[in-house]
């Protein structure tokens, strides 16, 4: 199935884009989904083992499966305030 | 009540909101763009979000917030885009019945939004470079 994650801050800099495109099988976990992204975007691997994944704007333990219909959703640590 | 806004924060109209007969006490907090960072100059922040997520997050605080202490009412308002030195990028407005309470139910809210909800700052330092803000661990700064 293919993902769209949506990137933010950093990494979407580093990813160059906003919307990242990744192809996984289907039933695929959100630490699998984090082994995609990082092979598919090199650049953003260091930035990607500090980061949290949000599925359906909710954070995702890396057990939690995946479906094509899920918002997925990248978050380098925040600095709001 | 929780707001992100592009437009400058009324934390005045926000302070008016939360106050109420049965609150003897009422705590402001403001965030404001600070002109140095670790001996480095910041000319400006970016504010970024992402939308949804982020007013579920700063609503769930709010509940949280709730339950520990007797709010009477709270708001929190988070700006977003481009914000000079000075400008107030978040404010946190709580009432209760009495000030210790109304002072930790406000701590606890600021707190838990830098650390939870789904905000990104950029900064704009003055040799003309910017920095995205990541920070290493969870700051209470």
């Amino acid at each position: 199935m293919m993902l769209r994650v949506r990137m933010f801050a950093r990494a979407r800099d580093l990813a160059g884009t906003d919307l990242a495109d990744v192809e996984i099988a289907d039933g695929a976990t959100v630490g699998e989904l984090r082994t995609a992204l990082a092979r598919r975007y090199p650049r953003l691997a260091s930035l990607l083992e500090r980061s949290a994944l949000a599925v359906n704007a909710e954070f995702a333990e890396a057990q939690q499966t995946l479906s094509a219909t899920d918002e997925i959703a990248l978050l380098p640590p925040v600095s709001g305030g | 009540m929780v707001l992100l806004t592009h437009e400058p924060i009324d934390y005045t109209a926000l302070t008016e909101q939360v106050r109420r007969a049965d609150c003897g006490a009422v705590v402001l907090f403001l965030g404001t763009v600070r002109d140095l960072t670790d001996g480095k100059v910041t000319t400006a922040l970016d504010y970024e979000a992402y939308p949804g997520m982020a007013e579920k997050k700063m609503a769930e605080i709010e509940q949280d917030t709730r339950s520990r202490w007797p709010v009477g009412e709270m708001g929190m308002i988070h700006r977003l885009g481009h914000l000079g030195v000075g400008e107030v990028s978040v404010a946190v407005a709580v009432s209760c019945p009495h000030r210790v309470e109304a002072f930790a139910a406000g701590r606890h809210a600021i707190d838990r939004l830098k650390e939870l909800v789904p905000i990104w700052k950029k900064e704009n330092w003055a040799d003309g470079s910017t920095e995205w803000v990541h920070p290493q661990q969870t700051s209470t700064e």
